[in-house]
């Protein structure tokens, strides 16, 4: 049993719990966007006395921050009693792709090239994480939305401009994939 | 999210060089029974826990906005490996440089707020 639940999860198991936490929070009388916290978490450090848009009632938001800490939560349990340990089975083609750039192939979840100390700490390493998170914040609020938002709820509404927003990340991704990444590593 | 390993950023870069079905399974199994469900609850109206008709809101139309919003949001995503949710899964994880990451989407998020009526939507 507890095999079952310490190797990597079906991706099909995956996707079914990501569409029942939709549904668990469409029930509740919520919706699942997930990239709404980060403005919210804005609005409550008091950003909306300067800034209309950070001025609204966030703490109408209560929910999804619990949703927020649920996620840290979740993580913790995962990496704690629910990990067998094994690095990330991804493609050997991935893995020699990722060589000729100068990451090594996985020995946990995330490379250490990118997410080890001595990569926080350098100007590069720090500079490559800033900036990958100045995206994300950046372009989901400006699309309204992010993979939760647009990809699964907008998605399973049969949204069109989620439908656009998801071309937007492909575009955007694959941009970053073989465009730019071969440039700064 | 973890234990699907789709927190994880080996697991993004494989999704965008198309050299897995993993994550393309998760989000494809997510998307099609949302849109039977969303279908169900529209066509039998049905009501949340408070009594209330679960309703959905049609998005503002524009291509403008998504487009490159998307855009933006697809470069960060490629290269921090990480959407809003898995950036706090990996804290809780213990990948506590996932803190800078998060920390620079706030950011982002604020100087979106900042800048929102200079930019075309």
């Amino acid at each position: 049993m507890r095999e079952i639940i310490t190797q990597t999860w079906a991706w099909w198991f995956s996707g079914a719990m990501i569409a029942g936490i939709m549904f668990f929070l469409l029930y509740f009388g919520q919706s699942f966007g997930f990239s709404s916290n980060l403005r919210t978490i804005c609005a409550a450090a008091g950003l909306g006395k300067k800034t209309k848009f950070f001025d609204f009632n966030w703490k109408a938001q209560t929910w999804n921050i619990v949703f927020l800490i649920g996620s840290i939560i979740g993580g913790y349990i995962a990496s704690q009693f629910l990990s067998s340990g094994q690095p990330v089975e991804i493609s050997a083609a991935t893995i020699n792709d990722l060589s000729k750039m100068g990451i090594a192939a996985p020995a946990s979840l995330q490379p250490q090239e990118l997410f080890g100390w001595n990569a926080v700490f350098s100007i590069k390493g720090f500079l490559i994480l800033a900036f990958g998170g100045l995206m994300v914040g950046f372009g989901s609020r400006y699309a309204g939305g992010c993979t939760s938002g647009h990809a699964i709820s907008g998605l399973s509404n049969l949204q069109l401009p989620s439908l656009i927003a998801v071309v937007g990340f492909f575009i955007g991704g694959l941009a970053m994939t073989y465009l730019i990444m071969p440039l700064i590593f | 999210m973890a234990k699907s390993e789709a927190i994880s950023w080996f697991r993004i870069q494989e999704m965008f060089r198309f050299q897995a079905f993993h994550m393309y399974g998760i989000i494809g199994t997510a998307v099609t029974l949302g849109v039977i469900g969303v279908a169900l609850i529209k066509k039998f109206n049905i009501r949340d826990f408070h009594g209330n008709p679960i309703l959905f809101f049609p998005k503002d139309k524009s291509i403008t906005r998504y487009l490159i919003g998307g855009t933006i949001f697809g470069l960060g995503w490629a290269l921090s490996g990480a959407c809003p949710g898995p950036m706090v899964v990996n804290i809780g994880y213990g990948f506590l440089s996932m803190i800078v990451v998060f920390f620079f989407a706030i950011v982002g998020t604020y100087l979106y707020g900042v800048f929102m009526k200079k930019l075309p939507h």
